[in-house]
């Protein structure tokens, strides 16, 4: 049984160097005990986030791209057209894919937060929602790309896209060299999630 | 929708005291539309619980590093709505 004192004890406790799980297991408590939402509803939701989201996803995507002019082309003018076509439908966001080229790599933040095409890139890493990526990337993205160890030429430009509004951004790679045998399914597993966010070449 | 691709604007100066999705870091800043998104709800609206929240044009918008920053020589591409800009 509880007593007032320890009731107390435990609403001072301070969370802040509990684990993230931990934290958020707190607030989705204090959610169901407002009666905002059900342990059911929470499920449900998290299932629908994050049951099919994987960067499998948008490597298909990308795969598709570079065997399919067409498919392409669509991709590149109408990206939630270009999901629906590979049976990613009823996307929550605005898909725009931006394609590097020879002379120009693209590469994505959310400085505001956190925005991110989950569905397609499965969960974002954490360093994506960290400060320094946010704040630096927009100011020295050369820099930040070389920590991940891509170094582009320097007469490569560099565009940066900052997710602030209702649009989620995706980068479709350049196809690498020496892959004309490759099938569909064998240059999709080529495809990284940094390949994706911009932050790798493929 | 005021604005086309290739239309110069400016990012409004000024600092609301409210939730908004303008960056500090383009306010006051000139760029190039490059993309017309669609017509979404004010989220400086939304996040207030206004009743009528504005449904506005969005865009993306391009700034150069070097007009940010003072230095560099990568883009910066921006999405903004329309009551964030101005005509320079």
């Amino acid at each position: 049984m509880t007593s007032p004192e320890d009731h107390h004890e435990e609403r001072r406790e301070d969370h802040a160097d509990a684990s993230v799980a931990v934290r958020a297991r707190r607030l989705e408590e204090r959610l169901i005990a407002a009666g905002q939402a059900t342990e059911a509803e929470l499920d449900a939701y998290l299932s629908q986030l994050y049951g099919n989201a994987a960067p499998v996803n948008g490597a298909r995507m990308a795969a598709r791209a570079w065997t399919d002019p067409a498919y392409r082309q669509l991709l590149l003018a109408d990206g939630n057209a270009a999901a629906a076509e590979l049976g990613f439908t009823g996307l929550s966001y605005q898909l725009r894919v931006v394609a590097n080229r020879a002379d120009r790599h693209n590469v994505i933040v959310c400085t505001l937060c956190s925005c991110y095409p989950v569905s397609l890139l499965g969960p974002s890493p954490g360093w994506y929602k960290s400060f320094a990526y946010r704040s630096r990337t927009v100011r020295e993205p050369r820099a930040v790309l070389a920590e991940f160890g891509l170094s582009l030429p320097p007469d490569t430009e560099i565009a940066v896209w900052d997710s602030t509004s209702e649009a989620r951004y995706m980068v479709l790679p350049a196809r690498p060299d020496g892959t004309g045998e490759l099938a569909e399914d064998d240059l999709a597993a080529l495809v990284t999630r940094n390949g994706l966010i911009g932050t790798a070449l493929v | 929708m005021t604005y086309q691709p290739g239309a110069v604007v400016r990012v409004r100066n000024t600092d609301p005291d409210h939730h908004t999705r303008m960056p500090r870091y383009v306010r006051g800043h000139t760029g190039e539309v490059v993309a017309v998104l669609g017509s979404w709800v004010l989220p400086d609206d939304n996040a207030r619980g206004v009743a009528q929240p504005r449904v506005e044009a969005c865009y993306a918008v391009r700034f150069a590093a070097a007009d940010l920053w003072g230095s560099g020589t990568h883009t910066v591409t921006v999405d903004l709505w329309e009551s964030y800009l101005d005509q320079p």
